[in-house]
């Protein structure tokens, strides 16, 4: 079944990229089809998934590169399960909302390629299958910002390339120094992360060093600061449909990473990083919400505000408490949502003004009623407020931490605050005073935009007002690692 | 010795029959090339290919044995291992795509004569005798035979000033080059007593009450290193490459990049491995060195260049770098890690070859007549215009960047995984980061063929140019998704027959 979430959109990348030529009117069709079928299949998955259990379930394991010790190894757990549900919806969302403007059947073929990419790290259960999948997501995204981005689009995805690749080149030498140096216990070599996680002792020096070429890939893609120079240039750049992946899942590959690979397999070091790492969260915080405060462009601010986001997660996934890290897990699967929601909702205020300035912006609640109200929900939602899924995240997140990172945390409820006011700020500056010449004729939002709009909006509010569904589903993996890491 | 009582070496024919397949095409090509009219178009490079596949078929059929029962042919001459047939193969088969690349060019620029393709078959010749020796001496007659023949090849273009330019400051380098290498051979003469390699190794490894002169040893390893690393480009010894490669036409560029670098880095492990074993600990440190050097001088400076060839020049000088990580890591002694370096670098080699032959074939075909236009921008827009053509050089370009699920990362993989399993963390740690520098450049490429746009005509590719580049595609993503049956092959490849 796993594999099927992995294969579909990858064979209808190769479909749409080859039949679409001689059926360009097929195209959209295949893309349609093969990413709602993908949602099918996880949503199936999240039917049969045994809440009960924190080991992996439907687990997929044949040989891949014998002579190495690499296989095809799938499997998910409570940490991934939302991971992947996301990443199955917000894809067929994107292909049916969002419209790229030019050249659909390459764009099409690249965001199903990247969701056979993005499914594929979430699913790895074997380090080298893993890396594979990581790198690969690379190079469809590098293709959707530099072929259908807005002005500076090459250079942002040539930065987003190389960032990543960086970040991650000194993951692969960590990763085949893992396997070697864990030869001897684990009897083979062996690329999977059960079995490493199993019987594979690392002194405190080589655990602390593997850890560190994991983390840095992985600080990277969150991204942390300093690193995170190229998300705002990626984002602000991205067409709408590729902001909304980059931000809605993309960058949870880095903190779920932290958490399955660089948690996960060195335990130790990630004690014994963890000040870092939460005053790096801490700094990411205020910081991206100040510079979301002082940013002229929309795009921009939101992009800003991923960075703020993210650090609330790398603090909860440190804090390694129960509460912390359910935290930070269910406020990945939050931040998808919400911020994607407003990456779309930018897009169609872009589509319609063919500009993002905040200054050129003004009235929008009073020529369109229900874009505002909707723009409100999601904002709300973002900014934590109660009854919103926001706040579900943040508050587990806030709670399990000041027991372990005290003063860290007391910084970090200051991020709450600031959130509310650059999203507010900004609100206000483009919603409400009278709309002027150029900002009457702004059209309300279409039947179809509503729609999609409404998938979202259920989420937001559902998640916000009954999340035991997800959080008991998270419970035993996140005991489960929250022991191993006590343990080791 | 008496004359009289003279014995000559046995001839296994058989296990010489790929080199006697190369010299019989390239002769019969050169006598009756120079005796009949002007042969049909096509017809040259047809019997070229048939000659470089029939040798390379011939050394296929002798795996098996070769693998079973590894030994010396000709008087102690030329090995005879998986290590030799691997390069035989891979020279010959370079011959074959090289040929059918060098053919397009030929007829486009109105060039076609005999002497092209019989120098590429002696240019083989050499580039086999002089990896597979195990007689210094014989690597040495390789060496010129491979040399001369290139020195040639890359003046060939007798309309271009470049091209000539290439050729004689190839010629003079690489005369200086040879002299080193013969010095080197002299010296470790000097001190062995022999120019056998397994013998040479032998001697040295008798450690006990010999007397024995280390600095002339010492120098002459590290001359002959020298001599080896001039022809496999390695910083500091590159710097003839990026002009050669320029002035070269395209496909020859292609054909040095390929046969010409895996001959010579075949050589530097047979000869460091088989003759210098007991001296690892002295030229491991120097590999490092230089290996990090020629990593991130390949880098750094590929992605300044504005030439497509020159690019592609220093990055083939990088790729070269990734070569040396492996053979550090087989430097290592006692560790699993001696046979994994080696295999590591001959699968580096061969995935290698694939992916250069095709980008040159595919880069020959964009820079049009005379391979005047060779910057970036001509490069503008072939997405739209040759949508076929961009998508096959983006995979070579891709997989030579090192992504997933081409060949390209199975073999930086290979070499990777050779270093940290011999300890060499920080070499292998270098080697990552030079392959991200060296992925702005192929990004580059990438960039201007989709990303931007620019009218112009579509480039037509030849048949003989479409086999190459389906063959290194279909290569480069085969052994990239599915890479069990050629780890297979590697698995066999690291012994050496003495």
């Amino acid at each position: 079944m796993l594999g099927a979430l992995i294969l579909v959109p990858a064979v209808s990348a190769l479909v749409v990229a080859l039949v679409g030529r001689a059926r360009p009117e097929w195209t959209r069709l295949v893309a349609v089809v093969s990413s709602v079928a993908t949602l099918a299949v996880a949503v199936r998955m999240l039917a049969e998934f045994d809440p009960g259990s924190a080991a992996f379930q439907f687990v997929e394991h044949r040989a891949w590169i014998a002579q190495w010790g690499i296989s095809w190894h799938l499997g998910v757990d409570g940490i991934s399960l939302f991971l992947v549900v996301l990443t199955a919806l917000l894809f067929p969302l994107v292909i049916v909302g969002v419209d790229p403007h030019h050249d659909e059947r390459r764009y099409l073929a690249w965001m199903l390629l990247l969701e056979a990419g993005v499914m594929g790290s979430f699913l790895s259960l074997d380090l080298f299958l893993f890396f594979v999948m990581f790198e690969i997501v690379l190079v469809p995204m590098y293709f959707l910002i530099g072929g259908w981005g807005y002005g500076e689009r090459i250079y942002a995805a040539t930065k987003f390339f190389i960032f990543t690749m960086a970040g991650s080149a000194l993951m692969l030498v960590g990763i085949v120094a893992t396997v070697v140096l864990a030869r001897d216990e684990v009897g083979a070599v062996t690329f999977s992360l059960p079995e490493l996680q199993r019987a594979a002792e690392f002194s405190v020096a080589e655990g602390r060093w593997l850890f560190a070429s994991f983390a840095l890939a992985f600080a990277v893609k969150v991204p942390l600061v300093p690193l995170h120079t190229w998300l705002p240039d990626a984002h602000t750049q991205a067409p709408t449909g590729g902001s909304v992946i980059l931000a809605g899942v993309l960058l949870k590959m880095g903190t779920y990473g932290l958490l399955r690979f660089a948690i996960g397999l060195f335990p130790e070091a990630a004690r014994w990083a963890s000040p870092l790492f939460f005053t790096l969260a801490v700094v990411g915080i205020v910081y991206g919400a100040i510079a979301a405060t002082m940013q002229r462009d929309l795009k921009r601010l939101v992009a800003y505000s991923s960075v703020a986001h993210l650090g609330f997660i790398v603090l909860g996934t440190f804090a390694l408490t129960t509460q912390a890290v359910s935290g930070a897990v269910i406020q990945m699967v939050n931040h998808g949502v919400s911020t994607g929601a407003l990456f779309l909702l930018v897009g169609m205020i872009s589509d319609r003004r063919h500009t993002r300035e905040i200054d050129a912006l003004r009235g929008l609640q009073h020529v369109a009623p229900v874009f505002a109200g909707t723009f409100t929900v999601v904002m709300l939602s973002s900014i934590g407020v109660p009854g919103l899924n926001g706040f579900v995240g943040e508050f587990l997140v806030l709670i399990g931490s000041f027991g372990p990172a005290r003063w860290w945390t007391v910084v970090a409820t200051t991020g709450v605050v600031l959130a509310a006011l650059y999203l507010l700020w900004a609100y206000q500056r483009v919603f409400h005073g009278e709309p002027d010449e150029a900002n009457r004729g702004f059209a309300e939002m279409t039947w179809r935009e509503g729609a999609l709009m409404s998938v979202f909006v259920a989420i937001i509010v559902a998640t916000g007002v009954y999340p035991a569904p997800m959080l008991d589903r998270m419970r035993p993996s996140v005991d489960a690692l929250i022991a191993r890491v006590a343990g080791g | 010795m008496d004359v009289g009582t003279f014995a000559a070496p046995a001839v296994q024919w058989w296990a010489l029959s790929p080199l006697l397949a190369l010299a019989g095409t390239a002769l019969a090509i050169l006598v009756v090339g120079a005796l009949t009219p002007p042969w049909r178009a096509g017809l040259l490079p047809l019997a070229t290919a048939t000659g470089a596949g029939a040798a390379a078929t011939l050394a296929a059929l002798q795996w098996t044995t070769a693998v079973a029962s590894p030994t010396t042919l000709v008087g102690g001459a030329l090995a005879w291992d998986p290590y030799a047939v691997l390069v035989t193969v891979l020279v010959s088969g370079s011959v074959v795509l090289g040929s059918l690349a060098l053919s397009d060019w030929l007829w486009r620029e109105r060039a076609e004569t005999p002497e092209a393709h019989a120098l590429l078959l002696t240019a083989a010749i050499g580039a086999i005798v002089m990896a597979n020796a195990t007689d210094l001496v014989v690597t040495f007659l390789g060496l010129e035979t491979l040399s001369l023949s290139l020195y040639v090849l890359a003046a060939m273009n007798r309309r271009r000033t470049e091209s000539q330019e290439a050729g004689l400051k190839y010629f003079i380098l690489g005369g200086v080059a040879s002299a080193f290498f013969l010095y080197g051979v002299a010296l470790t003469y000097g001190v062995a007593g022999t120019t056998r390699l397994g013998a040479i190794s032998g001697e040295l490894g008798m450690s006990i009450g010999v007397p024995r002169n280390d600095v002339l040893l010492l120098v002459g390893v590290a001359m002959v290193l020298v001599g080896l690393a001039f022809k496999a480009s390695l910083v500091p010894f590159h710097s003839w490459a990026p002009d050669v490669y320029h002035g070269a036409p395209t496909p020859i560029t292609g054909f040095m990049a390929s046969a010409g670098k895996a001959a010579a880095v075949a050589t530097l492990v047979r000869v460091m491995l088989v003759a210098y074993p007991s001296r690892a600990d002295d030229w491991r440190p120097v590999l490092w060195a230089v290996g990090a050097l020629t990593l991130l001088g390949g880098a750094v400076l590929a992605i300044v260049q504005v030439d497509v060839k020159r690019m592609l020049a220093y990055s083939s000088i990088g790729h070269a770098g990734f070569m040396l990580v492996g053979l550090e890591a087989a430097g290592h002694r006692g560790a699993f890690a001696e046979d994994a370096g080696a295999a590591a670098v001959a699968g580096y080699l061969a995935i290698y070859a694939l992916l250069v032959l095709g980008t040159f074939a595919a880069v020959a075909l964009v820079v049009g007549e005379g391979d005047a236009a060779t910057t970036v921008d001509v490069f503008q827009g072939l997405g739209r215009r040759s949508p076929w053509l961009a998508s096959a050089l983006t995979v070579l370009l891709l997989a030579q960047a090192g992504v997933p699920l081409t060949s390209g990362f199975v073999a930086k993989f290979g070499v990777v995984r050779a270093a940290v399993d011999a300890g060499s963390y920080w070499l292998a740690g270098v080697a990552m980061l030079s392959a991200v520098v060296a992925a702005y450049l192929y990004l580059r490429l990438v960039v201007a063929m989709w990303l931007r746009d620019a009218a112009g005509p579509a480039v037509a590719v030849p048949p003989a140019s479409r086999v190459v580049l389906v063959v290194c595609v279909a290569a480069t993503l085969g052994i990239g998704i599915v890479p069990g049956w050629f780890l297979d092959l590697l698995a066999d490849v690291a012994s050496f027959a003495s």
